[in-house]
């Protein structure tokens, strides 16, 4: 049951737990087992069709003056490559422009489902979902320097530092460690914790202001305090979601940037 | 007799001792950040990625924080 529910019953579970962020089965309706077709997919779902959909009206007749959808969709663009790709990447950053365009209004919209009113909660709050994207960004950055490098020399590269030789014994352990299996997994855990985090801040001022207000006569004023705070809460989710998918864009452009780089 | 009693779990203490470190490199960096903007506030637009980038590199240890609570308190 979600808290959402919970909370217009009589007694307040307070403290929001972890099973909060497990939905109720969509198909078939109202299964706690069954988390084949839940609200976090619909929203998955509902975000992929609204990319695919706005980027192909947005582009249907492309006009040398916009109209309000192409301008939209051109500046979402623009942004991302001038400001992340090519500022990252250099002139070589165009090519990645698309894919990290995609997976910067992919992590927005998932994420800004955490605050939508009636929704509220993103995809993004279970780990599968940044774990995939990270796994993406993990896989392409090693490709890409792979591919320009070769596998010997693009892992001797990454791994061996300009660095006198009798400290090479602890750094390369380090290098290993931090490129390999730090960077795909602070990716993943990062946009998850942010978005879990988030929407439990605001479960538990939400259901705080049912519990006080439930409590006795004298802290249920307290409870206005309470719900003020979960829109102020909203509003700082707002600057959350936006950075969150800046940084996660960012992180990714680095990566292949440093992957591709000549020298240190 | 049991006088006093404490329950609950030690991850709140454990995540708000983890969050020390993320506080004070967060706010070097963007410290660090201001002070050379008001030095010389043409690098600002050349800077700013790297803020970012340093900024979410230093938060993901408290954010590790957050999700290894919950972890480890099920455990």
């Amino acid at each position: 049951m979600t808290g959402e529910a919970i909370a217009l019953k009589s007694d307040v579970p307070f403290p929001p737990t972890v099973g909060d962020f497990y939905l109720p089965s969509i198909v078939p309706w109202g299964d706690h087992n069954s988390l084949w077709f839940t609200k976090i997919t619909a929203l998955v779902w509902v975000t992929v069709a609204l990319l695919i959909i706005f980027f192909m009206v947005a582009y249907r007749k492309p006009t040398l003056v916009p109209s309000k959808a192409q301008w939209l969709a051109e500046s979402a663009y623009g942004f991302v490559r001038d400001n992340i790709a090519v500022e990252m990447l250099g002139a070589r950053g165009v090519r990645f422009a698309p894919y990290l365009t995609t997976l910067f209004l992919f992590i927005i919209f998932n994420n800004l489902w955490s605050i939508v009113p009636l929704l509220q909660i993103s995809p993004n709050s279970h780990i599968a979902f940044p774990a995939f994207l990270a796994l993406i960004s993990y896989v392409m950055f090693n490709y890409v320097g792979i591919k320009k490098f070769g596998f010997g020399k693009y892992m001797r590269k990454s791994l061996i530092p300009p660095a006198p030789w009798f400290v090479l014994p602890i750094l390369i352990p380090i290098e290993f460690f931090s490129t390999f299996l730090v960077r795909p997994f602070s990716l993943a855990v990062r946009l998850f914790a942010n978005m879990f985090a988030g929407h439990m801040l605001l479960l538990v001022f939400t259901l705080g202001g049912f519990a006080m207000l439930q409590a006795n006569v004298f802290l249920a004023p307290v409870s206005v305090l309470s719900w003020v705070m979960t829109v102020a809460l909203t509003l700082l989710e707002l600057l959350v979601i936006v950075l969150q998918a800046y940084v996660f864009t960012v992180l990714t452009a680095s990566y292949v940037q440093g992957a591709v780089a000549e020298d240190h | 007799m049991i006088t006093a009693a404490v329950d609950g779990s030690l991850a709140a203490i454990g995540y708000g001792l983890a969050a020390i470190g993320p506080g004070i490199g967060v706010g070097l960096i963007f410290a660090s950040y201001i002070q050379s903007t008001a030095r010389q506030p043409e690098s600002s637009r050349m800077t700013l990625p790297y803020v970012w980038i340093g900024f979410a590199v230093v938060e993901a240890l408290a954010l590790f924080g957050i999700a290894f609570g919950f972890i480890w308190a099920s455990a």
